[in-house]
């Protein structure tokens, strides 16, 4: 390591550097930070990103608008439908087509499941970081009921490619509506022991309240949205700001917090599966009949500039595209959420220990292929 | 008021560890109530149980190529899923004949798709128009060369069905 | 089976009658020698086998059941590929005691070992000062682990050897004052008089709340000691890589990996001693049917059943409890589990003086 470049000045006695990654169990992904310490005790942190850098952007300037859908599920893969949600909306936008009942009720019951099982990927993550290693396998136990569904329904489990420009790409299952009933009954039994296992219990308290504190400002300043920014009190939530598909017809709670602590945006997450859960019973008995694809000659955007946003399991997702008329898009950026979440670190972990460093990382929620794209 | 206060310290310093204990215990339930009784064992015991195991029907496995019994099918090398793939791994290789009529058909003549390079995205199925291809549910396609998974998927043999069985779908 | 007393005097009566004072010495040294290193063996490799099957049941799944029936060789299948695992020479690291390290954290666990009674008769040496001996010994493991850490010439062994030091030693202290406490209720350190003191009952019924407490906080305390459960900081998998034995591999690590489960055993075996009655069946007062039942079970399976519940309670806190870090560990021996310690010896010599225990 000593013939890389050093980013780092070395000020005072005892200050040493390490590397956490890119290769490491905790930092989930492939990233890179560059540490230093005096001691136990964080002085200085530099994220290193780019290590999956696909090329999204520019590799989609050579597909078709139907062909978008293909990457923009990799990017943040545990929210693969909510991502091509935001391409398909801002292809809809700007041909300026709505779709029919049918599919905004489906595409909005398919992004709160993708919610959850986001969320519980992430809290078996977290419990395993820290410690407790049994919460993987519970987290991930539940998780396979909603990859049941997602299986039966769109026939993969991570990577779906479903919900397409102009609606989705085949029906739902007839017994999509009997399933996503039973998982909702049996989840709203099992949620309560994520709390007596993990919430409640001391040793966690101790590792999480009081540490990465996020101030309000400093939220806005970076950009932290999603539960990251809603537990240091950022009102960021895109479903009530701009509601999309059938959010304006369900009735549900932001939750936002004002301490700022890794404690607190554990306590967001959580209870945003409660709130996902509710908004799940609100829709599924109520899907109308329609049709699924809407008859168009061409998906092609007109000429223009066109932006949406929605809110994926991590933060504010935006679709930018410019078009020129033609069947590719001229250029298509994508704001992700976990790009601006990462670099709050370094002014939030000064101070700490190492093993507050992983707690903190682990809250933030980052997944990397979304940082690089 | 300084001795009471003394006294309010030391009941939340017994209260403190009481209430950090009662945290744990209640964690240790729960994972004493999953030795006690697994609810279900949710590993699969995978090779033993292959004659048992059932992929979903909508099931995203591997591109077929439809045949019936007789040996035939349904393409017409339209290459409209290959225009479809976004990255290119179908290749249609087609080739003219002189039919009956004296008018020359396009037919079939090999059907490339490489399992190495296609991301199962499924936008190919639902471009063909005589419903041609399809995803299989099989799953296993560990090889130990690459060159395996350059598949052609028309059967030797088989030629398209008679335009009068087909309808535009 | 109920008395190994008569054995083990025929076989060191053969020895002394058939060769001269100084061999046979010698030749029952070796014999034991080698009785107790195949014992630890077994028991360390079955010791892995019961972790990882205890732990897949509370995450509901099967553990290990592809080697051999019940994958009861899974173990020694690991233990063949880590022997066959080549042994990485690290540059500008000690490498005399880069060598020795394991072996000091291993001979510090057998040593306690020879000296804790299984079964009547069956106890290899028996000093009066038994609880303090094997408080000694185990303090040099920790020794150790320090030099494993500081010869691996590595950034992530040191500060782990440097967290587990720190932690070791204060517990030790935890350790033992709980042990401190139920010598006050028995009166001897000598581990044979220690449980001949429960044949009216287990200390930890005789000694309602201080043992009680004494207990629990030894529990704590002996997890912390061996580097396990929720204060396993020193090898945190998800921080540091492997802590102080990143830089091992084969038969090194083996016995570093295998020194944890035996000090597991050791610790649960004292506490059997101690506070449970060792191998002493168990009675309920004068309910002579019950008794003259429970005296059917040899001594030998009492004393290995009760360690292995005390064994099962220490993974049961290893599987569902998250890490604690080291500050706060340190604040919890140092600022709860030091003054609760010194508050209960002396409330129990209190009650020795008053006799107000059973």
């Amino acid at each position: 390591m000593e013939d890389t470049v050093v980013d780092i000045d070395l000020k005072e006695k005892e200050e040493y550097i390490i590397n956490m990654g890119p290769q490491h169990p905790s930092t989930h992904g492939v990233l890179r930070f560059e540490t230093c310490l005096q001691g136990e005790t964080v002085k200085y942190l530099i994220p290193h990103c780019g290590y999956i850098h696909r090329g999204i952007e520019k590799m989609s300037e050579s597909l078709t608008y139907p062909q978008l859908i293909h990457l923009t599920d990799r990017m943040d893969y545990l929210s693969a439908h909510i991502n091509n949600e935001a391409v398909s909306l801002c292809v809809e936008k700007a041909m300026g087509v709505e779709v029919s009942d049918r599919v905004k009720y489906i595409r909005t019951i398919l992004a709160e499941l993708t919610r959850i099982a986001s969320h519980q990927l992430w809290w078996s993550a977290f419990g395993m970081d820290l410690g407790a290693l049994t919460t993987f396998f519970y987290g991930l136990r539940d998780r396979e009921k909603i990859l049941d569904i997602f299986e039966e329904s769109t026939g993969a489990r991570l990577l779906q490619s479903f919900i397409t420009p102009g609606g989705l790409m085949y029906d739902v299952h007839p017994n999509f509506q009997k399933r996503v009933t039973e998982f909702v009954k049996y989840f709203r039994k099992k949620l309560p022991e994520y709390d007596q296992l993990l919430t409640g219990n001391i040793i966690f308290r101790e590792r999480t309240q009081g540490i990465g504190y996020m101030s309000l400002e400093d939220a806005i300043e970076f950009g932290v949205t999603g539960p990251s920014g809603r537990g240091s009190g950022f009102h960021c939530d895109i479903r009530k700001i701009e509601p999309y598909s059938a959010y304006p017809l369900v009735k549900f709670d932001e939750i936002t917090f004002d301490v700022g602590d890794t404690y607190h945006r554990y306590l967001v997450r959580m209870k945003e599966m409660w709130q996902s859960l509710s908004i799940i019973e609100q829709l599924i008995d109520g899907i109308p009949q329609g049709p699924i694809m809407l008859e168009l000659k061409a998906i092609k955007a007109p000429k223009g500039e066109y932006y949406q946003r929605v809110e994926t399991a991590r933060g504010e997702l935006g679709v930018f595209i410019v078009s020129d008329g033609a069947p590719s898009p001229a250029r298509i950026h994508y704001r992700t959420p976990n790009f601006s979440n990462l670099f709050i670190i370094n002014k939030i972990s000064a101070g700490h220990k190492i093993a507050d460093l992983v707690a903190i990382s682990g809250s933030l929620d980052l997944v990397i292929p979304d940082i690089d794209r | 008021m300084a001795l009471l206060k003394t006294i309010k310290e030391v009941g939340n310093y017994f209260l403190e560890i009481y209430d950090g204990l009662a945290s744990l215990a209640r964690g240790m339930k729960v994972t004493g109530k999953y030795f006690i009784k697994p609810s279900e064992i949710v590993t699969q015991q995978y090779p033993e149980n292959r004659a048992t195991l059932q992929m979903f029907d909508a099931f995203k496995g591997e591109l077929i190529l439809k045949h019936t019994e007789d040996n035939e099918h349904f393409c017409d090398a339209c290459n409209s899923c290959a225009r479809a793939c976004p990255n290119g791994s179908i290749e249609i290789v087609s080739k003219r004949e002189v039919g009956e009529d004296g008018k020359s058909k396009r037919l079939l003549d090999k059907y490339i798709y490489r399992l190495d390079t296609c991301t199962f995205c499924g936008l190919c199925v639902p471009a063909c128009d005589q419903n041609a291809i399809a995803f299989s549910q099989e799953f296993e396609h560990a090889v130990f060369d690459r060159t395996k998974l350059i598949k052609q998927l028309n059967k030797p043999g088989s030629h398209v069905v008679q335009k009068q069985k087909t309808e535009a779908k | 089976m109920y008395d190994f007393t008569p054995i083990i005097e025929s076989i060191s009566g053969y020895f002394t009658s058939t060769f001269s004072p100084l061999w046979a010495g010698v030749l029952l040294m070796v014999l034991l020698g080698i009785a107790i290193l195949g014992f630890y063996a077994i028991l360390g490799l079955y010791l892995v086998y019961a972790e990882r099957k205890i732990c897949a049941r509370m995450q509901n799944r099967i553990g290990p059941n592809r080697v051999g029936p019940m994958g009861l060789f899974q173990t020694i299948a690991d233990l063949i590929k880590l022997l066959m695992k080549e042994l990485i020479y690290i540059r500008n690291a000690d490498s005399i005691l880069f060598n020795i390290a394991p072996f000091i954290v291993i001979v510090a666990s057998i040593m306690a070992i020879g000296s804790i009674p299984f079964a009547k008769g069956l106890q290899a040496i028996d000093l009066n000062i038994g609880v303090l001996y094997i408080l000694a010994i185990s303090s040099m493991g920790v020794i150790g682990v320090l030099i494993a850490g500081w010869a691996s010439n590595s950034k992530y062994s040191v500060i782990g050897a440097m967290r587990s030091g720190a932690q070791v030693i204060s517990y030790e202290l935890s350790v033992g004052l709980a042990l401190l406490c139920m010598i006050t209720f028995s009166g001897s350190m000598q581990l044979s008089e220690i449980i001949s003191s429960q044949e009216d009952g287990w200390w930890i019924f005789k000694g309602h709340i201080p043992a009680l407490i004494a207990f629990v906080i030894y529990l704590i305390a002996g997890t912390a000691e061996t580097n396990r459960g929720p204060f396993d900081l020193a090898e945190a998998e998800s921080e540091l890589t492997a802590g102080f034995h990143t830089e091992y591999s084969g038969i090194k690590f083996a016995f570093f990996f295998l020194a944890e489960y035996m000090n597991m055993f050791i610790i649960a075996a004292i506490a059997t001693t101690v506070f449970l009655g060792g191998w002493l069946p168990f009675h309920i007062y004068n309910f002579s049917v019950f008794n003259n039942l429970m005296d059917l079970i040899p001594p030998i399976f009492w004393f290995f059943g009760k360690t292995a519940f005390v064994i099962y309670v220490m993974m049961w806190f290893k599987w569902t409890f998250p890490r604690l870090r080291i500050d706060q560990l340190l604040a919890l021996e140092w600022k709860y589990l030091l003054p609760i310690n010194l508050i209960n010896l002396i409330l129990t010599s209190f009650l020795t003086l008053m006799q107000w225990h059973f």
